[in-house]
């Protein structure tokens, strides 16, 4: 084990984080502060990967497939909120995975019907297919360090817009008391569909980013789905801040499981049985790590006040 | 400015306001007295559209459309001080005041950032503090400052000095007899007699759900068995 494997090891989860911190911004503020229970996230990433990676395909160009898609995945989380989520507020939890768990199989079967069950690929631009040296004789994909670049980007974007502007001011009102909140002149239905939204727009962010380096296929956002819920517990639910911890912590612990717990491992027991042991501890890791935090900290590491 | 007409409104199976009537005109203050539990709040969130109208109407500012969102009646030009205060914990002073500044309805500005600090300086030096780290008199500026960015028509205030030192109490009142003095029409409820007679122009009385009793300050002084029939003092 080289240091600089080690490194590239650490970009990779680091990188892996901050995409995980983009899908669950989004769902913590809903499932935290709307209190309501949302699994089709995942579609949304689904959404803007399939948004991305067709308009590319249709403009012959990445930047400008990006661009056209970040208002469809805007449009998309507008619109579901309004034909359908408004409209289960106010059910219980059961009613909502119910009804959220049907919306994934929906968007897959919607998305297989529409582009076919195989995975897209889609070619990176030159300018970003190459590596850069992030030590001397250490090089990096250009690719990866730009969704790392992106990812903090939007996450100072996400932490400008709900510490720093009158809007992000109302949510976390609305997230206080939000009876108080429409009493002062606050179209809380309106804010609620701005949440849905833009979180989905971030998700979707996450799988334009995301697709280039996995699979586009259908089902895709679930597996991310089920790692933004495990953020959001361990980084507490309706806290951004603690979702960004949390994502990073997941991504890195996720990623760098898998490298070190197999050489960790062959160091007392043997090879065979090191490999055997290692990926599957490893992929257990984060789930510990989500134990872990809940008998220390049972409300998650940042707890939102109020 | 508001028109109450035999309104009827509760929880669930409890019905609590049996025809409640009185009315507020413009720059007039009116204040709703009555032992616990009589109705007093439940009045005020029903005129706020927090409860459902069971019977009855409601005509603000003109408007008497059941159904009206709480939203819609605050921009309308409903301003609320709430029973408890409740200020948003998780905002700074400065969003609690900012976050709800509306312009007044015919263009000019009354209420700003600056005018309500100048009302309440000693917010001022708590600007960067969230909302529960101030003490309960602060709080309850902070509650007063922020019906007051809505820029209201009318301002209701449900119990603003309660749990509070006798000192503040006095500002708090001063701060209303200021706002009534330039033509603020504002509806109060406190139980704090001889304060309300003299800010208030006139008065009603609540008792299990109705009004039983509506006078000015004279009359009110007048019959002192009012106060131990209905206020229980
Ligand atoms: N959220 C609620 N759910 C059910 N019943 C309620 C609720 N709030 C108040 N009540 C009941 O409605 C009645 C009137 O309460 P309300 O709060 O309007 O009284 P009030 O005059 O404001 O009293 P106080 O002086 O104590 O503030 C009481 O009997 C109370 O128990
Ligand atoms: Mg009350």
């Amino acid at each position: 084990m080289t240091v600089t494997l080690l490194l590239e090891q650490m970009f990779n989860g680091l990188q892996s984080g901050v995409m995980l911190f983009l899908i669950a911004a989004g769902l913590t503020l809903i499932l935290g502060i709307m209190d309501f229970v949302f699994l089709a996230h995942g579609a949304q990433v689904m959404i803007g990967a399939y948004a991305a990676a067709s308009l590319t395909a249709l403009t012959g160009n990445f930047l400008v497939g990006i661009v056209l898609a970040i208002p469809i995945t805007f449009a998309s989380g507008f619109l579901l909120e309004f034909l359908l989520i408004r409209h289960l507020y106010r059910r219980d939890h059961m009613d909502q995975v119910l009804a959220t768990f049907g919306l994934i199989l929906f968007f897959n079967e919607l998305i297989r019907i529409g582009f076919g069950p195989a995975a897209l690929f889609s070619d990176l631009p030159k300018a970003l297919s190459g590596f850069v040296n992030i030590l001397p004789d250490a090089p990096y994909p250009m690719f990866r360090l730009v969704v790392i670049i992106v990812g903090l980007a939007c996450a100072i974007g996400i932490h400008m817009l709900v510490s720093h502007t009158r809007v992000g001011a109302m949510v976390r009102a609305g997230a206080n008391n939000e009876a108080m909140t429409a009493a002062l002149g606050i179209n809380i239905r309106l804010l609620r569909r701005f949440v849905f939204a833009v979180g989905a727009c971030f998700a979707g962010v996450a799988g334009m980013m995301i697709g280039p380096l996995t699979a586009v296929e259908p089902g895709m956002g679930e597996p991310l789905l089920i790692l933004s819920l495990v953020v959001i517990i361990i980084g507490g639910i309706g806290s951004v801040r603690g979702a960004f911890v949390a994502a990073v912590l997941v991504g890195m612990v996720d990623t760098m499981g898998r490298v070190l717990l197999p050489v960790i491992l062959r160091s007392f027991m043997g090879q065979a049985a090191a490999d055997g042991a290692g990926p599957a501890l490893a992929s257990m890791m984060v789930y510990i790590l989500m134990s872990l935090v809940l008998v220390f900290k049972p409300t998650g590491l940042f707890p939102p006040k109020g | 400015m508001l028109r109450l007409h035999e309104v009827e409104a509760g929880y669930g199976s409890a019905q609590v306001l049996f025809g409640v009537s009185f009315a507020i005109e413009a720059g007039a203050c009116v204040s709703l007295m009555g032992r616990n539990g009589m109705g007093k709040t439940t009045t005020v969130r029903t005129i706020m559209g927090q409860l459902p109208l069971r019977g009855g109407s409601i005509d603000r500012f003109g408007d008497a459309t059941p159904g009206r969102e709480s939203f819609e009646l605050a921009r309308a030009g409903i301003g609320l001080v709430p029973e408890g205060r409740q200020i948003f914990s998780n905002l700074t002073v400065v969003e609690n005041l900012s976050t709800f500044h509306r312009p007044a309805r015919d263009g000019e500005t009354l209420w700003t950032m600056d005018t309500v600090l100048d009302l309440f300086p000693r917010l001022r030096e708590r600007l960067g503090h969230a909302g529960n780290n101030l003490s309960g008199g602060e709080q309850q500026m902070l509650a007063i400052g922020r019906a007051l960015m809505t820029n209201p028509r009318l301002l209701i205030l449900d119990e603003a000095t309660e749990g509070l030192a006798p000192i503040i109490r006095q500002q708090i009142w001063d701060c209303l007899a200021m706002l009534k003095a330039a033509g603020q029409s504002i509806l109060v409820i406190d139980k704090n007699i001889g304060a309300l007679a003299r800010l208030a122009d006139h008065h009603c009385i609540l008792e299990k759900g109705r009004v039983v009793w509506q006078g000015d300050s004279a009359a009110l002084r007048a019959d002192p068995q009012l106060t131990s029939r209905y206020l229980g003092v």
